[in-house]
């Protein structure tokens, strides 16, 4: 179980408990948080899923794979933080987390 | 005029219907939402049954949109196990498979598609399955694995999935296709041509241009599939999956305006204003061909549960899409955008060979519609081309040393 904190783009927080296992996309979809719209459903086919990782964590939540680096390439508002969330998996380790959330996931 | 207290009915609780559901708490909607689903389970995924679910990569509780105490915890009545069976337009009111009845403001109809059945003798046989629900889902699972025969019927992505995900749990898998290639209805013959290399390296059979003229058995269980030269192909259980047709019934018996799906606008909005029809069971303008069709995709049905929560709710409508696609075999990963209408040219970047590569589908010099095999830079560029309609260089388009941010003309 890890507790993750997503912020809107407007600045609206939301600390949610995730289980371990499930990604950081899922922690969000499956708490109704507003923002990551995970249209494939974390297949990495879609990049709606965008999140910036608090620089803090960036180590702690790995390195992104060749597909998601192409994937993340052509979304919109790229900065060197930005991750696929339904390619970041929860473990204790990331228990405090903080991720952003673009404005828009197009 | 916007109502949030209006009383909300969504028949379906698919892809659809769920994230109808969820979109119009998460948009205000302060008004009574009952979500009627014929399944036991709540809104799930249905993409990953025939992917990551078989081959035991995820579980139901991954599967689900939501868990099951969200629906509760946000007043939503989701009733599993129950079927409209009529719909009343004159009185708003729904007639549910369970006697009870329920009235509506408005109404949702996400009642999404069915699979095709075949026609042919022996189709009642236990053994022969289909791929919708996680039910089906299960039947195929406990019916494939080491030295199981297993035989699919249509070469569409559905079966190819299936054949993909029954190599992995070590059945040997015999693809029927009726046309003389596979995805013939929807990739083209380069497309068509590496799939089935792909299949065959990994030990799938095919039968190409072979129709199915029905099914033996033995103590009512599937045995084989006969085809039209004769010939009976040996299994321990088949697959069907050669399209489906939407669950427009409601709709066309209570007079509602219907097209081989229900017939909608831009809002997601059916000829009675009161009613919306939304994912695999609707009828739908897509503006970037300037024509109406009906999808069968979880992103058409997460844009038009956004159009209709949007305008129930009084917001501005989700700005106009791209449609698109994909599908996971072995370690390809297809993802398609677009349709491929009124194209006249078909163009090819990379080879095949390397197992990378692209096909795009071109209107003068505008891209209609791309299939990306392991290329996210082709299809996310391609995608943002084809909702953009600006034009292209053929010459750097089919040059892979140019960059997909440098095709524009």
């Amino acid at each position: 179980m890890a507790k993750i904190t997503y912020i809107e783009h407007d600045g609206t927080e939301h600390v949610v408990d995730v289980k371990t296992g499930l990604t950081v996309m899922e922690g969000a979809v499956k708490n109704n948080v507003p923002g990551i719209d995970a249209d494939c459903g974390g297949a990495c086919a879609c990049a709606t899923c965008h999140v910036y990782v608090d620089d803090a964590w960036k180590d702690k939540t790995g390195e992104s794979s060749a597909m998601e680096e192409s994937m993340l390439d052509f979304a919109e508002n790229v900065e060197p933080n930005s991750r696929l969330s339904c390619q970041i998996k929860v473990s204790d380790d990331l228990d405090g987390l903080i991720v952003r959330l673009p404005e828009s996931q197009h | 005029m916007s109502d949030l207290g209006a009383n909300v009915v969504i028949l379906g609780a698919g892809h659809a219907g769920g994230t109808a559901a969820a979109l119009l708490r998460q948009y205000g909607h302060t008004g009574p939402i009952s979500l009627i689903g014929d399944e036991p389970l709540a809104p799930y995924q249905r993409p990953p049954l025939s992917k990551a679910w078989l081959k035991g990569e995820a579980d139901a509780d991954s599967l689900a949109l939501k868990p099951l105490e969200f629906y509760a915890e946000h007043q939503i009545d989701f009733r599993p196990n129950t079927r409209a069976v009529k719909l009343r337009r004159s009185d708003k009111v729904v007639e549910l498979s369970d006697g009870s009845t329920l009235t509506y403001d408005i109404l949702i109809l996400a009642t999404g598609a069915r699979a095709i059945k075949l026609p042919v003798s022996g189709a009642d046989l236990a053994g022969l399955l289909e791929l919708r629900t996680a039910a089906d889902a299960e039947a195929l699972k406990a019916a494939v694995g080491p030295g199981k025969r297993l035989a699919v019927v249509g070469g569409g992505y559905i079966g190819l999935e299936v054949a993909a995900s029954g190599r992995a749990l070590g059945a040997e898998v015999v693809v029927i296709e009726r046309e003389s290639r596979l995805l013939a209805r929807v990739a083209c013959e380069a497309l068509s041509s590496f799939f089935q290399g792909v299949h065959e390296s990994h030990g799938v059979h095919f039968e190409m241009g072979a129709s199915v003229t029905g099914f033996v058995g033995e103590n009512g269980h599937v045995t084989g599939v006969t085809l039209a030269d004769g010939r009976t192909i040996a299994c321990d259980a088949a697959v069907i999956g050669v399209g489906a047709t939407p669950n427009d019934e409601l709709a066309s018996e209570s007079g509602l305006e219907t097209a081989r799906g229900v017939v909608v606008d831009l809002e997601a909005r059916t000829s009675d204003p009161s009613i919306f029809a939304i994912g695999d069971v609707a009828h739908r303008p897509m503006p970037i061909y300037g024509r109406m069709f009906r999808m069968e995709s979880v992103p058409n049905a997460l844009e038009q549960a956004k159009q209709a929560a949007s305008a129930i709710t009084g917001r501005p409508a989700p700005a106009g899409e791209v449609p698109w696609q994909w599908s996971d075999q072995y370690d390809l990963k297809l993802q398609i955008a677009g349709y491929a209408f009124d194209t006249d040219e078909v163009l090819l970047r990379g080879d095949p060979a390397s197992g990378k590569f692209a096909v795009f589908h071109l209107k003068g010099d505008q891209i209609q519609s791309v299939e990306a095999i392991n290329s996210p830079p082709e299809f996310m560029m391609g995608k943002q081309l084809i909702g953009n309609r600006k034009p292209v260089s053929k010459a750097k388009l089919s040059d892979l040393s140019v960059s997909m941010k440098e095709v524009v003309a």
